[in-house]
């Protein structure tokens, strides 16, 4: 939900901003209309000789679907002859709930679909995840590691679709200085101007505390390591002004530097910046959160060959770097594949290693940690 | 109908047919719904996943604790508080708006429905930009010279009791509208003429004489306020988030519908009972 929402705010500000990012190069189109047109050519019998069913792929609703019909299905379907039809989901665990209750009917809402890492997690209960078969990925090894979604047995059950980056942003105009860590969130001097995400399970501030103050995550293995942890963060209480849910909220707050720090997307937080608010996302030198969305293949699914074709094609470097140029995520390929130009890739990510959040305690200690994180920051 | 139908007892299909649209509307969009509601509160959570048709009171057992137990205090204690502050606000408003001619009435009616139409999101935006030290309200004082600086005023209590009165403020009126528009301007003028200052009269005969419209304007306030779960997000700091705050984290960031139902249904049942109580109080006290 929140990622939708970020990225509908995103949208609505597109047209004033940054034109050298989100509008599709002269080059970029030029060349992408010749191999259009090229594969056109040889992927039109294809098309015919296929049933008419496409291969239905579930991605966010509103600004990700958007995107996705507009620079990434067409050019899918002009180079394999799949035709594509896209499919709305709710972002959070709702989609998840109606896969697995289609699959228990036999259906498929949508074959490939994009999904969080927790209900990624949540699906391997059931098996909902068809194993994917690593000889139809050729591409896979453009990955990084951390975008390759497994079952406990090692079978692959998911392949990174799209990525972000959560950073420590601050106002320029309160703050002169650039935070270099997220330790710098918990100053004296940082006394009620801090805005935060509310959920554990979106801001991450568990991994985040644990990296900064606890040289890793190995302490959130155990219930007691957590509380340890939790009692760190509750440190951090006073000097936060907000916990937001609602991203548009804190946005508001940072520009205007009512609540001049915090944490946000960084590349919402660019957009700002470039726009001329007075904002700067900052990669602390412990990394940025780094959450991710990836592809898998319902059970129920009757085009698991399609499906993998799809999910090969989305590994490979150019198509990613379109996404990085046109929708502002962060590549899930390897860099130095990349053709990314460094302003280009700084927009939405950095080559300090990031901080991946532990999905495993989410979905293992899901209830017990939520109540314990209610808690802790309501008393 | 022949005007000897009228008073009839219904006893064909036929009489009844008027009523058989309504029934299946409320059948299908609120019993049947609300029966799921109750029906899912006794399901299973499965930790991980979704739930399962068991019967087990185990989410009503995890709402008994302290915690909850705190946050549905201060959520009753936050609405009764709205409540009493609206009715507070809105009967003596009410009561000069019934004074003034009809037309001034009519516009000042239709001020108070447009009010209506803003979202919770939108009120809760707009509180918080009039109350923040960049933009807000304080920045006026400042320029008239009562305060030395501006100042954030937001989020916290006063600022999260102000959006819900805003919210709730125009029902109030609403609702004790009809009755003070009704009442006998004679029988403030008698009182007058026997002796009580007009300040006297207006408790003694217009809050009496309008004691149920203030009942039914506390507890449509209280109800309503109950039901806000936006606000105290957007005007409200952590220790602010009501019982329906905590709902819609269930039900939305966490899954688990089965807790989110029971906690949903309890506070239905704590409102349900205070309600009850409220009229049977005011009931004894008229009597």
């Amino acid at each position: 939900m929140n990622r939708e929402a970020k990225f509908m705010i995103e949208k609505t500000k597109l047209p004033s901003k940054r034109p050298s990012r989100r509008t599709v190069s002269r080059r970029t189109l030029l060349g992408g209309l010749g191999a259009a047109a090229g594969v056109a050519a040889v992927g039109l019998p294809a098309i015919k000789t296929r049933a008419a069913e496409p291969l239905k792929v579930g991605v966010y609703g509103g600004y990700f679907q958007e995107s996705f019909d507009k620079f990434i299905f067409p050019d899918f379907t002009a180079a394999t002859g799949i035709e594509v039809e896209s499919v709305a989901e709710p972002t959070g665990e709702a989609w998840l709930v109606q896969l697995e209750q289609a699959a228990r009917a036999g259906r498929a809402p949508a074959d490939v679909n994009m999904m969080a890492q927790t209900p990624m997690l949540k699906g391997q209960s059931t098996e909902l995840w068809v194993p994917l078969d690593p000889a139809k990925l050729p591409h896979m090894e453009n990955l990084l590691e951390q975008f390759v979604h497994t079952y406990p047995d090692g079978r692959i059950d998911g392949i990174g679709a799209v990525a972000w980056y959560i950073t420590l942003v601050s106002n320029t105009d309160v703050f002169a200085e650039a935070p270099t860590s997220w330790a710098d969130m918990w100053a004296e001097d940082k006394r009620d101007t801090l805005g935060l995400l509310a959920l554990a399970t979106n801001s991450f501030l568990l991994e985040i505390t644990a990296e900064t103050h606890f040289g890793g995550q190995d302490i959130l293995g155990s219930e007691e390591g957590i509380l340890e942890v939790l009692g760190k963060l509750a440190e951090l209480k006073p000097n936060v002004k907000l916990w937001y849910r609602d991203e548009g909220q804190f946005q508001q707050a940072l520009q205007t530097g009512e609540i001049p720090m915090g944490q946000y997307y960084h590349d919402v937080a660019g957009l700002a910046a470039a726009e001329g608010f007075p904002v700067r996302s900052t990669f602390p030198k412990e990394g940025g959160v780094n959450d991710s969305g990836s592809w898998a293949v319902t059970r129920a699914s009757t085009m698991i060959e399609e499906a993998h074709v799809f999910i090969d094609y989305m590994c490979q470097p150019e198509i990613q770097a379109s996404l990085s140029r046109n929708v502002g995520t962060a590549p899930t390929v390897r860099r130095d594949l990349l053709d990314l130009t460094e302003e280009e890739f700084s927009a939405v990510a950095s080559d300090i290693p990031p901080i991946v959040p532990n999905y495993q305690m989410y979905a293992e200690r899901g209830d017990w940690l939520e109540q314990q994180w209610i808690e802790t920051i309501t008393s | 109908m022949r005007s000897t139908d009228t008073g009839r007892t219904p006893r064909t299909l036929a009489d009844h047919a008027p009523v058989i649209y309504p029934a299946l509307m409320l059948l299908v969009f609120f019993v049947v719904p609300f029966g799921i509601m109750v029906t899912i509160s006794f399901f299973e959570r499965v930790p991980g996943g979704f739930y399962q048709p068991t019967f087990t009171f185990d989410n009503y057992g995890r709402f008994l604790s302290a915690f909850f137990g705190n946050v549905l205090g201060f959520s009753l204690g936050l609405s009764a508080l709205a409540a009493v502050i609206c009715v507070g606000l809105g009967f003596p408003f009410t009561y000069l708006l019934t004074r003034l001619a009809r037309r001034r009435q009519i516009l000042w009616l239709v001020f108070l429905l447009s009010v209506l139409s803003l979202s919770e999101v939108i009120v809760g935006f707009a509180w918080s930009t009039l109350l923040s030290r960049s933009a807000g309200l304080s920045n006026l004082l400042v320029a008239v010279g009562l305060l030395e600086q501006p100042e954030s005023w937001s989020p916290g209590f006063a600022a999260l009791l102000v959006g819900m009165c805003y919210l709730a403020f125009p029902y109030t009126v609403l609702l004790l509208y009809p009755t003070l528009v009704r009442l006998d301007r004679e029988l403030v003028e008698a009182a007058m003429t026997m002796g009580a200052s007009p300040l006297r009269a207006f408790f003694t005969v217009v809050v009496g004489a309008s004691r149920n419209a203030i009942l039914s304007g506390l507890i449509l306030a209280f109800v309503f306020t109950l039901g806000i779960y936006l606000l105290p997000q957007l005007l409200g700091r952590p220790q602010h988030w009501t019982i329906s705050v905590m709902i819609t984290d269930q039900a939305i960031f966490q899954s688990n519908l089965p807790f989110g139902a029971a906690m949903a249904l309890f506070l239905m049942l704590v409102s349900l009972s205070l309600v009850g109580l409220t009229l049977l109080l005011g009931r004894r006290r008229a009597a």
